[in-house]
């Protein structure tokens, strides 16, 4: 408990020197944009091919598993996409991309932190912090509902294709029938707010273990994973606030 | 000039600054020496404010660095620069854009002017052909120029170097320890030095501080460091082949 409550206060401290007024404008505009390009951009073909087999498979499913005549056909595709726009391209994808871009903002971080690279900044008067974790939370906030919307329409595409090649009990038309069906835009609100939190989250949380690493090599490693973990119990645990704020 | 006074600093009960006071001064190599463990890190890790000495006080010119507000440290700590063991170079720019960094937070002079003197602290520290090469595309030696070059972009009047010689071959340890006093006497900075090369001492040393399990044991210079009458000094001197090489020669030259 003293320890979480330590790790906390560091936390705390680490996110008052990250949010601050940036040295340099210019330089700031500069980091945002390569990491908008190499989180986010980069991350763009995980997302579109992740979704689109998690979307076939998503249909597949129930398909298989609805067979009563007593159901519409049509509810395969409604309950697909509802199960896309409500969990999957948020808070499995944020999953996911915890794994991908929170190991590497970690050991970024962290190998900047013991080969002495933060150090230098810090010698030279720089904002350590706020130069290299800031355009991270930013580019991903700004960018992961982008991934989100990505994941949406590819991860539906995925049941639509489905719906073309496997046959059986799904038809095409009806599959398009139930993705229209009874569509609640405040769902994609929905997902987009919480991809957003999910966005600072992830960057923050892996940051804070990569800026906190003491050692070598075997250290960052650690930190990398625990970046991870920790990024996504936080996710899980904002997925349950969040739904009850927002749905309930 | 850069004084510390009294500066204490424990790890947890265990105390590895005893009571350290020296002068370091402005216009020459400073050469903070001792055994690996004896504090030398730890001591310069406190001048520079990476570490908080637990008592003590640390004058640049006479101003108080520990009791400094934040916007006066960050003026000074742009007079100050530091050149890292294994050069601390940021990976992911290249040697320009590393030299260029300093500039780009605090220069307000125009991009082609920045970039014009960061090729000539390129130029300064004979790196020419390399600005757009990767820290991880240019040797050890061509790694510490590289920092050298980003140290001095701001004309820093305070260099710290720690174990610039590591890792290098006798010749580019000579060719980086010219370097540093070259650059120390032209910009007059005062230039602290970390180091345990006995040929950097007798190459540099215009002030050497020895330091002995956290303790101050001995200060004087290069010229007259072989005849301090230390005995922890000697025992360190000595267990190095060049200097009981040098001792036998003067004693040798001395008889005949």
């Amino acid at each position: 408990m003293k320890e979480a409550l330590y790790q906390l206060g560091e936390y705390m401290l680490l996110m008052r020197k990250t949010l601050s007024i940036p040295d340099r404008w210019s330089m700031f505009f500069r980091q945002l944009i390569k990491e908008i390009y190499k989180l986010g951009v980069d991350s763009l073909w995980i997302v579109v091919i992740i979704s689109i087999f998690i979307g076939t498979v998503i249909a597949v499913q129930i398909s298989l598993n609805i067979q009563s005549p007593l159901i519409p056909k049509f509810t395969i595709g409604y309950t697909t996409r509802e199960i896309i726009l409500l969990e999957f391209s948020s808070s499995i994808m944020c999953l996911i991309l915890a794994g991908k871009v929170g190991s590497n903002i970690a050991s970024e971080i962290g190998t900047m932190r013991v080969t002495e690279q933060i150090d230098a900044m810090e010698i030279m008067g720089v904002n350590s912090a706020n130069f290299l974790i800031l355009p991270k939370t930013v580019g991903l906030m700004l960018f992961i509902p982008v991934l989100v919307i990505f994941s949406m329409f590819t991860g539906i595409l995925g049941g639509v294709l489905a719906s073309y090649i496997m046959g059986g009990g799904m038809t095409p038309s009806a599959f398009e029938f139930g993705i229209q069906y009874y569509f609640n835009a405040f769902y994609v609100e929905y997902s987009i707010i919480k991809s957003v939190v999910y966005a600072y989250i992830i960057s923050t949380t892996s940051a804070y273990f990569g800026y906190n690493v003491k050692g070598g090599a075997l250290e960052v490693g650690k930190a990398s994973t625990s970046a991870v973990v920790m990024s996504s119990v936080m996710i899980l645990l904002a997925d349950v606030i969040l739904t009850h704020l927002l749905l309930t | 000039m850069v004084e510390v006074k009294h500066i204490v600093k424990t790890f947890e009960g265990h105390t590895v600054l005893n009571d350290i006071s020296a002068v370091f001064e402005e216009g020459k190599t400073n050469l903070i020496i001792g055994r690996s463990g004896s504090g030398k890190t730890v001591l310069i890790k406190n001048i520079i404010g990476l570490m908080r000495p637990d008592s003590g006080r640390i004058l640049y010119d006479d101003r108080d660095f520990i009791s400094m507000d934040k916007p006066e440290l960050n003026r000074l700590r742009r007079e100050m620069g530091m050149l890292f063991q294994g050069s601390a170079l940021f990976d992911s720019m290249t040697v320009l854009e590393n030299v260029m960094f300093p500039l780009n937070m605090f220069s307000h002079e125009s991009s082609k002017e920045r970039e014009k003197r960061a090729m000539f602290c390129l130029d300064r520290v004979n790196l020419p052909g390399a600005e757009h090469l990767f820290p991880s595309e240019i040797s050890g030696g061509m790694m510490k120029r590289a920092a050298i070059a980003r140290t001095i972009a701001l004309n820093p009047q305070y260099l710290f170097c720690d174990e610039p010689n590591s890792g290098l071959d006798p010749k580019t340890a000579l060719m980086i320890d010219d370097l540093i006093h070259g650059i120390t006497t032209e910009y007059k900075m005062t230039t602290v030095i970390n180091t345990h090369d006995m040929n950097s001492v007798l190459n540099i040393g215009d002030n050497i501080v020895f330091i002995q399990d956290g303790r101050k044991e001995w200060q004087g210079t290069k010229s007259n460091i072989m005849d301090s009458g230390n005995k922890a000094l000697n025992d360190f001197l000595y267990a190095s082949d060049l200097f009981r090489k040098v001792k036998e020669a003067e004693t040798t030259m001395e008889e005949g």
